[in-house]
Parts: C-alpha cells; structure tokens; sequence
C-alpha cells in the first residue's frame, strides 16, 4: 500500500524516514500543534514551496536543465487567482476560472519557451529563462491597472474560505475550527495529493527517459528517444505545477504581489532548497522546502543573539547580522554543490548504504 | 621538414578555402545598426531628437559592450558561463565609489583634468579589484566545475549570492549615491539637439575598449592564441601553448573589464547598490546570445542593437519599450538560431 502510494520509491535510510515522518506528522497537525499565527504561516509557506521546490527538482535534479523562469510560473498561478478574485469577485467560480487560465497560460508558455530553446544547450535556457523571467516581472509591475503594480493586489476569497467563518461552536483542541483552517487543510491536501503524481512520474518510464537524458544526452537521443521533447514535456509538466503552488499561495495569503511571487530572489532560495536538499531526490526538496523556510524564519532571531554576543569585533557583527542569512546559505549551497552533490537526503542514503538517488 | 612541406599545398588548399571565408567580414548585422538607426529618424520625427536619442544608445551600448565583453570571450574560449560575472561589475561599482567619495574635492571642481585625476584611479582600483575577484574567483570556484554546464551555472549561482552579500557586510546595505563629476554634467548643445556629456564619454571609453580588444585580438601573437584557442582548443595545447594560462589571463582581464563597466554604469545611474549587478546581467546575456556566444564582435553589434532599440521605443513607443529586447532576441534567433556570429564550437 505505502510502497504503491510513494510509486517503490521509498526513502532507504533510516533517519531519512524519521525525518520525512516528522515532516508530515508536524505538517499534518501543524494548526494543532504549533498555535499562533506566524506558526501556521510557516507551515502553510513550507508547504507551497515543497510543491514548488519538487516540481524545480523535475527539471534540475532529474532532467538536468537549469531554468529561471520557475517564479515566473509560480506568479502566474498567483496572478491568475489574484486578479479572478479582484476584479471578477470573490466567487468560487471566479477562482477555478483564475487557476485554470492561468494553467492554461503557463503550459502553453512553457511550451513555447522549450521549444524555442530547449533544443540547443542547457547553457542557453537558462539564459533564456532568465531574460523571458525578468521580462514578465517588469510586465507585471507596469500593468499596474491589471496586477496592482508594486502594490500587488487584495482581494478576498468565498466566504468558506475565510477566518470569520465558524464551522463549531467550541474550539477544537484550543483552536478555532474556521475557514483559514479549511484553507491550510486544502493546502495540504492539494500539495500532498501533487506531490505524490510527482514522485509518479519521476518513477514512471517517462521519468527514467528524464534521467537517461541528464546522465548522457547523447546516449539517450542514439537509443532513439527524442531528448527535446521529453524535455519540453518535463517542461510543462513542472510549470504547471509550479502554477498549482502559486495558486496556493495566492489563496493562503489573500495576496499577490511582486515580491512573494516573481522576485528573483525567490528563484535563488527555490535553487538553494533543491540543492541543499538533494538534486534528483523528490524527498529532498521536502526536506530542503522546510529546513529553509523554517531557517529562514526562526535562524534570523539566533543570528541576532550572535550578532549581539559579538559586537565589538570588527566586521564580524556585519558577518552575523540577521539579515546576512543567505550569505550563510549561499556557502552552504556552493559547498553542497562540490561535496554533496545529492544533498542532505543523498548524504542520507549513502550513510545507510543506499545508492544516493 | 621537407617532406611535409612537398604536399601542404595539396592538403592547405582544401582548410584554406572556408578559413578564408571565416575572414570575410559579414556586413549583414553592421547593416541592420545603421538600417534601426535610418528607420528610426522618420519615426522620432524630429533631426535633433533623433540625434539625442542615438547618442544615448550609443552610449548606453558601449557600457553593455564593456561589460558583456569578458563574459562572451570566456564563455568562447572555455566553455564557461560565468553567472556570477555580475558581482564583478558590482564590486567595480563600489571599489569606484569609494574612491571618488574620498576623492570628493576634485570630483566637483569644473576643470576636466582634476575630475580626471579622481576618475582614472577610481576605473583602476575597479579593475584590479574586479580582476583580482576574478583571478580568485577561476582558481577557487570555477576550476573544480570545468565541463560540466549545469554545475558551472549552480555554483556560479551561489558564488554571486556569497559575493552580493559580502558587499552588504562590507560597504553597507545603502544605496550609495555616486554625483558625476563637475565637468561631466550637464549637455552640450549640437544645433537643436543636446547631447549629454556624459554619454559622449561613454561612447569615447566604449569605442578605446573596443578598438584596443580588436587590436590586441587580430594584431598580436596572444590575440591569434586566444582566437585560436576558441575556434579549437584541443589544437592549440597540442601545438604547446599552456591554454590554461591563457584562459586565466582572459578571466581576469574580462573581470576587470565588467569592473570597468560597472564604474561606467553606476555614474550613469548616479548610484551604486548591490543588486545592480544582476540587474544589468540580463540585459548581458541577451547581448551576448544575439551576438553569438563567444564573438566578441557579435558582442558589439548586438550592445548596439539592444542599445539602440531601447532609447528609440522607449521614446516612440513607452509601452512596448520592455518588451523590445525580449522581441530583439525571438527575431535575431530566429534568423540566425546561433546568434549574429556564431562561433567555431557549436
């Protein structure tokens, strides 16, 4: 049962089941376990970017294609909903039309950019994808009339989906059963549900064409599998994906704006994650989503404490200020890179004497 | 000796032939600069507008070119694409600052040669520290990850993000604000049209850089090594030339050219901040993939197409003015799918 719902591809280590375990446990129960706003924030952050970081690891960790266009999808899905909700009105019908337009618009996108360029080198897609990128957060922060510019755009959702909606009397275990927790229980689901086609596919024959594709390109197009659609395939499959987190996201917050959906830097902390999770495991963009949201929430606090303790020294306070975490990650990520090519879950399965992917 | 000798006719007439063509200079693309340039004149309306508007994207396209410049030749030379070449241009940017923030005095003076006295050794610290960041930056980050594309773009990646932040724990996160120079401001008058001075000085540094590269490149003996080396590396090692040598120097000189353009860039814009860098990075590669990954001369054409097409939609058509490299990039591939000169690898 469990090993036909993961599609046989299990975790083989240990600690890397307890940890995916504690994940779920943590995830599952989060509302319950973790009280408080900003908890709850996290943990519905957390679960948008697994979704999102597993979909990037289609196309890095198992296609070997590098694009900067992943945020680009993710914001499409948010400006689909954002801009359905706010000018169609908070009406149920307005929110699927939002997200399937929007899926619409990124797989014929993502379409289009493969094939444009995913037949020459992978150098050239990520230079491509980073300019077609850059193009569409600039055309998003000029349609201010349409997206709301800088601003972003509010809007309000059904009122199912809302905290003033009451579905007990009495709070359950100390907390309010109402629409916000409705929509992290969606979240969940959703994400669950999309995580697990991933790990479908990624385990599927087509999958195992994706992997012959990264290791030898040349090998896998002499067999006779043409290389360029199967990437582009890979392509759109992703994008849309990343769509389905970004319309997530978008129903989470209530809110979509540059900054939470396009900005570039969203793309490097999505890299990072798959990174330093494991590029080509689906179970490490789990593990690398979470470390680095919660990291990026909870290690700044600690660094100020360092920061504080160090003051005096020269440059050093500067090394430890709390908003130098990404230096921080950034070394980490180089050092993943030549060292731990497969991450904290490839590092996992070696130690327990697995193949790392 | 002889012996070979008696047959290299036969066996050089057959190589010579498509060698000889690769000389021929390819006008087409130098064509379609002067054919954006003609067709804009109607469509700006005016002589003197029209005037302002192709200085400026001159000048716009010699900082481009200075930057982009490094980047196409290394990746032409030794397959490697460098992302993180933007944090070079920033931290020529700032070294820059630095200098002319301490230099202040002589930067407001009205004379040209004592806001030169402050500029030069400002365009020199940026070089030698961009260069000296790239000369590490081979050895330490890139030297492990020759090959191998999709690693060289990863830590590449990550070198830029280290390098961004180390600016911020070292200049401060602040915009720092970059006056230009007295002598600098201000535009000069050419019949109804006013031409920034700024923006000749640009085209000036832009065209010195690009004259001295093309006679370092098609006029000396390292500049046949390096042209030899991006047509067929294996050739030159096998022939004894350490190419590795040559690539070091090659990384380090386009590192402290993207410093060069960085300083050129943050005057431009009158500050100087972390992101810069990769802002401009963007419109970098889409230079470079028009011109060709690798021609240093596609570089140039295609900064000055990009340069161009950007001043005048930007005046005759605002709204699509965004769009106009994206749409620049999608024609030129379209028509040559490798660039404008494309380059011996494939």
């Amino acid at each position: 049962m469990l090993r036909t719902l993961l599609s046989g591809d299990l975790p083989r280590s240990r600690v890397l089941a307890a940890a995916l375990i504690a994940i779920l446990v943590a995830l599952a129960f989060a509302p319950f376990l973790f009280p408080g706003t900003r908890s709850l924030n996290v943990a519905a952050k957390v679960l948008v970017f697994i979704l999102l970081v597993a979909s990037y690891d289609l196309l890095l960790g198992y296609t070997g294609i590098v694009s900067f266009a992943h945020t680009m999808f993710f914001g499409i899905g948010g400006y689909g909903i954002g801009i359905a909700a706010s000018k169609l009105g908070p009406t149920w019908g307005s929110l699927v039309l939002g997200s399937g337009v929007a899926l619409a618009v990124s797989a014929v996108l993502a379409l289009g950019i493969g094939l444009l360029s995913l037949r020459v080198r992978a150098i050239f897609f990520a230079m491509i994808t980073l300019a077609v990128a850059s193009f569409f957060q600039i055309l998003a922060s000029q349609l201010s009339g349409f997206t709301g510019g800088e601003d972003g755009l509010n809007y309000k959702l059904p009122d199912l989906l809302l905290p003033g909606t009451r579905f007990l009397e009495a709070p359950l275990f100390g907390v309010e059963v109402n629409g916000r927790l409705l929509t992290y229980y969606l979240v969940f689901a959703v994400t669950a549900a999309l995580f697990l086609l991933l790990l479908r596919v990624v385990n599927s024959p087509f999958g195992r064409v994706l992997q012959a594709i990264r290791e030898n390109e040349f090998r896998a197009e002499a067999i006779g599998y043409r290389t360029a659609g199967y990437r582009t395939a890979a392509n759109c499959i992703a994008a849309v994906v990343a769509t389905a987190a970004g319309v997530l996201y978008a129903l989470w917050l209530r809110y979509t704006g540059p900054d939470t959906t396009l900005s570039f830097a969203i793309m490097i902390d999505i890299l990072l994650m798959v990174v330093i999770g494991g590029m080509g495991t689906m179970y490490g963009a789990a593990l690398g989503a979470t470390i680095f949201v919660v990291a990026q929430n909870y290690l700044q606090d600690l660094m100020k404490l360092a920061s504080g303790a160090a003051a005096g020294v020269p440059l050093l306070p500067n090394l430890l200020h709390p908003d130098r975490w990404l230096l921080w990650l950034g070394v980490l990520f180089v050092l993943c890179v030549y060292y731990f090519p497969y991450g904290i879950v490839g590092r996992l399965r070696l130690g327990s004497g697995a193949p790392a992917r | 000796m002889t012996a070979p000798a008696a047959s290299a006719p036969a066996a050089a007439a057959a190589p010579a032939a498509p060698a000889l063509a690769g000389r021929r200079i390819d006008w087409i693309p130098l064509a379609l600069v002067v054919a954006l340039a003609a067709a804009a004149l109607p469509l700006t309306g005016s002589g003197p507008t029209w005037l302002t508007l192709t200085v400026a994207g001159l000048a716009m396209g010699m900082m481009i070119f200075i930057m982009a410049s490094g980047l196409t030749l290394v990746f032409g030379l030794m397959d490697v694409m460098n992302f993180a070449h933007g944090a070079f241009i920033t931290v020529g940017a700032y070294a820059a600052a630095s200098i002319l923030i301490a230099l202040k005095g002589s930067m407001q003076e009205a004379s040209v040669a004592a806001n030169l006295a402050a500029m030069v050794p400002a365009a020199l610290a940026a070089i030698a520290l961009a260069g000296a960041l790239g000369w590490f930056f081979e050895r330490v980050v890139i030297r492990p990850v020759y090959g191998d594309h999709l690693k060289q773009i990863l830590v590449t990646m990550g070198g830029l993000i280290v390098c961004e932040q180390l600016i911020h724990v070292v200049w401060g996160p602040d915009i720092i604000p970059l006056p230009r120079p007295a002598s600098f401001t201000g535009a000069i008058t050419l019949g109804d049209a006013a031409i920034e001075r700024y923006r000749l000085l640009a085209v000036a540094v832009g065209l010195a850089v690009f004259a001295g590269m093309w006679l370092v490149l098609n006029r000396t003996r390292l500049g046949l090594l390096i042209r030899a080396g991006v047509e067929n590396t294996e050739m030159v090692e096998s022939l004894g030339y350490r190419i590795r040598r040559l690539f070091v120097g090659v990384f380090v000189a386009g590192s402290g050219l993207a410093g060069l353009g960085g300083v050129m860039w943050a005057m431009y814009q009158e500050s100087v901040n972390a992101q810069m860098g990769m802002q401009v990075m963007v419109v970098i590669f889409i230079v470079i993939i028009i011109g060709g990954l690798g021609s240093v001369g596609g570089c140039f054409v295609g900064a000055l197409l990009v340069g161009l097409l950007a001043n005048y939609t930007g005046y005759v058509a605002p709204k699509l003015a965004l769009g106009s490299n994206i749409l620049l990039m999608v024609l030129v591939l379209l028509w040559r799918p490798r660039g404008l000169y494309p380059v011996g690898k494939g």
